[in-house]
């Protein structure tokens, strides 16, 4: 099954450098219906307004991190099974198992390079 | 040998205290200016630590270093976020001018451009160790401010002659920036200032 580009991909960083790389790596790799949102309450927001195919979020925020927004969007009927990687500076074992635990399709460490993101997207939605 | 001095004092502290207390329980036999006397002795050796703290200007840590040393490292922040920014959009300008070029200059532009924006997280990395910093910074601010409120006024107010000297001579003392936005000036109060003075 191949892949839907236009679906709408939420990304959720406090960076803004980040949103923007994040942004236009997507845009490179033929994604372009992307929203942004710079903490999970905000993220959360959105998902009352609409659905999304594929959420990319940074662990380390506030008022809501990205693991909260994770375990919240498992909870979301409509959305509980939406693809969702994380992208963090949070290396260690135990931050892996938790946000494992708590349902992700993936984990990034950042720095990361365009091959890697596109490597991981491809192992939660298949080949594109 | 600090250490060493401050252990000497301690071990003072606590013999005069023990001679103190043994010559109270004793006071039919020794005079009041015996114990007067230690007591005194007592109230110099704490006079003197007051003195010593005081010294160290605990003050100036919470009230000047740890927020000088924040206000810098914020600013440090902003400005790789605003540099950051400006290559982003050198960046996002060369994507769009690789559209006119043929499919391989276009591939080599873009790739290159690529490996531009994937170093740009550089200042979402270092933003990151910074603020752990910073909070690391606040939280020692936080923990002086807790001592100074409980010592309150038993420490000796400053007196301008001890407030703290920069100990650097002649041109030296000019070298202090780069400043913060709001204690800079401007190009253009420099170009000013430079009409005005020649």
């Amino acid at each position: 099954m191949s892949v839907d580009k236009n679906m709408n991909v939420l990304i959720v960083d406090d960076y803004k450098t980040m949103l923007r790389i994040i942004g236009n790596l997507l845009k490179q790799l033929g994604f372009n219906n992307v929203d942004e949102a710079t903490d999970g309450s905000m993220a959360l927001e959105m998902f009352k307004n609409k659905s999304y195919g594929l959420v990319i979020s940074d662990w380390n925020m506030e008022p809501m991190s990205g693991l909260d927004l994770l375990k919240q969007v498992r909870t979301l009927p409509a959305n509980a099974n939406v693809p969702f990687v994380m992208v963090t500076a949070e290396s260690k074992t135990e931050n892996v198992i938790a946000a494992k635990q708590a349902g992700v399709s993936n984990y990034i460490v950042k720095p990361f390079n365009a091959e890697t993101l596109k490597t991981k997207l491809v192992s939660v939605l298949g080949d594109f | 040998m600090e250490t060493a001095s401050k252990g000497i004092r301690r071990d003072k502290v606590i013999n005069l205290i023990n001679s103190v207390i043994e010559k109270v329980g004793a006071a039919d036999e020794i005079s009041r200016e015996h114990i007067y006397a230690e007591l005194k002795d007592l109230h110099d050796i704490i006079e003197a630590t007051r003195n010593e703290i005081n010294a160290t200007r605990v003050t100036d840590i919470s009230g000047t270093h740890i927020p000088t040393a924040t206000d810098e490292l914020d600013a440090v922040v902003a400005a790789t976020e605003v540099a950051t920014g400006t290559i982003m959009d050198a960046c996002d300008a060369m994507t769009e001018y690789a559209e006119q070029l043929d499919p391989a200059h276009k591939d080599f532009t873009v790739m290159q451009v690529t490996k531009i924006l994937e170093a740009c997280s550089f200042q979402d990395i270092t933003g990151q160790r910074i603020t752990k910093v910073v909070r690391s910074l606040k939280t020692i601010d936080e923990k002086v401010s807790n001592l100074l409120q409980v010592l309150g006024d038993k420490l000796p107010a400053h007196t301008s002659a001890t407030e703290a000297e920069d100990e650097r001579t002649g041109d030296a003392r000019l070298l202090n920036g780069p400043q913060m936005t709001d204690k800079a000036i401007s190009q253009d109060e420099i170009d000013k200032l430079l009409e005005d003075l020649f």
